[in-house]
């Protein structure tokens, strides 16, 4: 109800900022690239495999969730400052836990979903020589 | 009233369901007993009645939505008396509830279609087929009239409704839900007709030909469904994104996978009598398939687990429909495959041989992405939480993906059951020097990754190799079912393009711009003309007016909005889009920038120039042109050859009249 009544304030004074529902403005890299294009590029591509924790589904470089605007103001400054996108993404996983890394470690949890695959791999090999062997 | 009539429909809609499956199943015994046939007589029209009752159903929805009914609950949950009226209809499948009437309603509609149109198999196993889909049928008439009803009143009307997302007021909610929908519950026709043939133990070319327009026509659906939820997803989101690998994506995608293999060997068995177990296993995944979609998607489950656990009763429900129909399915199966034989043998370098290549990596393909969305939400169960995402899917995805696409262009090019690679050497060589020279001309080209670099080169390959089946024909003269496989091929190389292109050079910018400046992406220079007020039916927006201009030719204006709504109370992007034939711009406005003190207010500008992105979903829609073609082409065939039979029959009976005089 309270942010109904903020929305109808907002619609009378349609001029006002409408960042000011965000109680603090986002961090400055939130919305602003490096200007290194290789760094922005790397922290580009860092972005788009860091799950975006209060988002259902989306990386950080994919949502306007402030807590993402956070995160990628994090990675761009941890780029620019000479971290490597690995230190980052270890620094992010010590603090969120490894939910927040789109891209599975190999571990004591995960190892089914690289061993599968490769059991796929060999019973596709295994179907096709048991199909074409004898008559190829 | 309205909604009690439709609560009365549906019910008798359940009635029906239970009537055809029973007059289905001893219609079935009888028939191996002694032979007759009398209660035979009541499974058709019980199927089609049926159907018009699920329809009928679905109208009372759409009207209690239409005249914003807010005694009913799910209206005054989900829609709202200010909506424009298009987003108070599709509101009424933009819920758990509605969505899952639209789907009983397809799959009763579809169930129906199959009664009236299919004549062709023996009417045994027709019985069988309509039992089965009235079986499936009756458990999601139990699951919605027991556990989601969508009729439900409130005790005291609402005063005003609670409105619907503002992400789903768009008009891809009014076709993408029924499009994927007909493709989905389309495969139920599938999985019934996979069924009925293991009942009656007859697969054979003649079942393969009637499976496969109901297959094709799914497929087709699934297609544009799917195509469309991503271009949906892309310009609404306000990222630039067109596939996230979120697991209700996944869920439309499985299907599409296991189709698109069900498609292919019932092309052999209808062909060549060969795949038989096969096929019939591939049926019955397919609709597995789309099932298991609707759990992730309706059960909560992809929440959390444990939002799951709190509130399990609907979850429950569809999991142990689940379980009866795909284990019932799989149990017959076990036990008829023996009966099954496996048909006839060919040999690798064949039509055949490309296609079980093709089949094996597309199940595993299936395999990979069923194991990413499935995997995380196992752990979770266990308390740890992992995300699987882009990282894991697109290079494991790849690698079964990539050879697939290699051998999707040669196995159109090799003969029926036997042939060799020598014949085809030239064509091969060809393809080869394509795939070479669109490597070296895209590294020439800038510093491109390797799985994009690899899509260019193999979308180059691909398309050529697509149209290389006409080659040397009369192309008046080529039966449109082929024309059907060329577009189909050629569509995935376009989008295959598009996808590669999209992830190789795609520009981002984002700018803080006071009005009056400019900034640039790609070949673009964009200035902020002006920022003003706008306001809609239901929201308000700060909207922006953004010159681009290319460095040849007049400027175009674009106009983001930046929307709030108030119902309910949310904020989204309004992009928009500039296409060009050889890509697109995508410009977003944000919020204002944070203020800096002095200076004058500058605004949040997102904007992005997407080579070629367009073409991923020019791609998706070749894509089912060509299955529609494949479905006008086989249908055609059939009935002429339909037309010929009776002819030649007609003209023996004549004969044997005339013989005796």
């Amino acid at each position: 109800m309270r942010s109904l009544c903020l929305s109808l304030v907002l619609a009378l004074f349609a001029f006002a900022p409408l960042a000011a529902q965000q109680s603090v403005p986002p961090a400055p890299f939130a919305y602003r690239q490096l200007d290194n294009p290789g760094e922005e590029a790397l922290a580009q591509e860092l972005m788009e495999t860091l799950r975006c924790l209060t988002c259902q589904s989306q990386s950080i470089a994919d949502s306007d969730a402030p807590m993402a605007g956070d995160m990628r103001h994090q990675v761009r400054i941890r780029i620019a400052a000479g971290e490597s996108p690995e230190e980052i993404r270890s620094w992010l996983m010590q603090r969120y836990g490894d939910y927040v890394s789109y891209r599975p470690e190999v571990s004591a949890t995960t190892w089914p979903l690289f061993a599968v695959p490769v059991l796929i791999l060999i019973a596709a090999l295994a179907i096709f020589r048991r199909r074409f062997a004898r008559r190829a | 009233m309205i909604a009690e009539l439709g609560l009365a429909a549906l019910w008798l809609a359940a009635a029906l369901a239970v009537l055809q499956l029973v007059a289905g199943a001893l219609a079935v015994r009888q028939d191996a007993a002694s032979g007759e046939t009398g209660i035979a007589d009541l499974t058709r029209p019980a199927t089609i009645v049926q159907g018009v009752f699920a329809a009928l159903s679905f109208v009372a929805l759409l009207y209690v939505f239409a005249i914003t009914d807010l005694s009913v609950k799910l209206v005054a949950d989900n829609s709202h008396s200010l909506k424009p009226m298009i987003y108070k209809l599709s509101g009424a499948w933009g819920n758990h509830e509605g969505s899952m009437l639209l789907w009983v309603t397809v799959l009763a509609a579809s169930g129906a279609l199959i009664a009236v149109v299919e004549r062709r198999l023996p009417e045994r196993m027709m019985q069988a087929v309509l039992a089965a889909q009235g079986f499936v049928a009756l458990g999601f008439y139990a699951f919605l009239l027991l556990s989601s009803n969508p009729f439900e009143r409130l005790p005291i009307p609402a005063q005003e409704g609670a409105g619907l997302n503002p992400l789903l007021q768009d008009i891809g909610l009014a076709f993408h839900p029924p499009t994927l929908y007909l493709g989905y519950v389309g495969l139920s026709v599938a999985f019934s007709f996979a069924v009925g043939a293991l009942i009656t133990r007859q697969v054979t070319p003649e079942f393969a030909r009637a499976m496969r327009p109901w297959v094709l026509g799914a497929w087709v659906f699934l297609t544009l469904g799917i195509t469309a939820g991503s271009y949906w997803a892309y310009y609404e989101l306000g990222w630039g994104g067109w596939w996230f690998w979120d697991p209700v994506e996944n869920a439309s995608l499985m299907p599409w996978l296991a189709a698109t293999a069900l498609l292919h060997s019932t092309s052999v068995l209808a062909a060549r009598d060969a795949l038989r177990a096969w096929t019939i296993m591939l049926g019955v995944v397919a609709f597995s398939m789309s099932m298991l979609g609707t759990f992730l998607v309706r059960s909560g489950i992809l929440t959390s687990v444990h939002a799951f656990a709190v509130d399990p009763q609907r979850g429950t429900f569809i999991l142990f429909l689940l379980a009866i129909y795909i284990g019932g399915a799989l149990l017959l199966f076990a036990l008829r495959a023996g009966a099954v034989s496996e048909g006839a043998r060919f040999s690798v370098a064949s039509r055949e041989g490309a296609l079980v290549v093709n089949n094996v990596l597309l199940s595993a393909i299936l395999a990979v992405v069923l194991l990413g969305t499935l995997y995380p939400l196992l752990t979770e169960a266990f308390d740890v939480r992992v995300s699987v995402g882009p990282p894991y899917f697109n290079p494991v995805g790849a690698i079964f993906a990539l050879p697939m696409v290699a051998v999707m262009a040669v196995g159109p090019l090799l003969r029926w059951r036997r042939d060799g690679f020598g014949r085809i050497r030239r064509e091969l060589a060809l393809m080869g020097a394509v795939l070479v020279a669109a490597l070296i001309l895209v590294s020439l080209i800038g510093e491109v990754a390797f799985l994009p670099l690899l899509g260019l080169a193999l979308a180059a390959m691909l398309a050529l190799a697509s149209v290389m089946p006409l080659r040397g024909r009369n192309l008046r003269r080529v039966p449109i079912a082929t024309w059907g496989m060329v577009f189909g091929h050629l569509g995935l190389a376009v989008a295959l393009f598009g996808m590669a292109s999209e992830s190789a050079f795609t520009k981002e910018r984002l700018a803080a711009l006071a009005p009056g400046e400019e900034t640039t992406v790609g070949p673009w220079a964009v200035t902020l003309d002006q920022i003003a007020p706008a306001a809609g039916a239901n929201w308000t927006a700060m909207e922006a007016r953004l010159s681009a201009r290319l460095e040849i030719g007049d400027p175009i204006v674009l106009t983001p909005q930046h929307r709030t709504f108030w119902a309910p109370p949310q904020q989204t992007a309004e992009s928009v889009l500039a296409t060009r034939w050889n890509g697109q711009l995508y410009a977003v406005i944000g919020n204002q920038a944070g203020a800096t003190g002095a200076g004058p207010e500058r605004w949040q500008v997102r904007l992005w120039w997407k080579p070629f992105v367009t073409w991923i979903w020019y791609g998706g829609v070749l894509i089912a042109l060509g299955g529609a073609l494949a479905l006008i082409g086989h249908v055609q065939a059939d009935w002429r050859r339909r037309l010929v039979r009776r002819k030649a029959a007609a003209r023996r009976q004549e004969m044997g009249r005339e013989q005796p005089t």
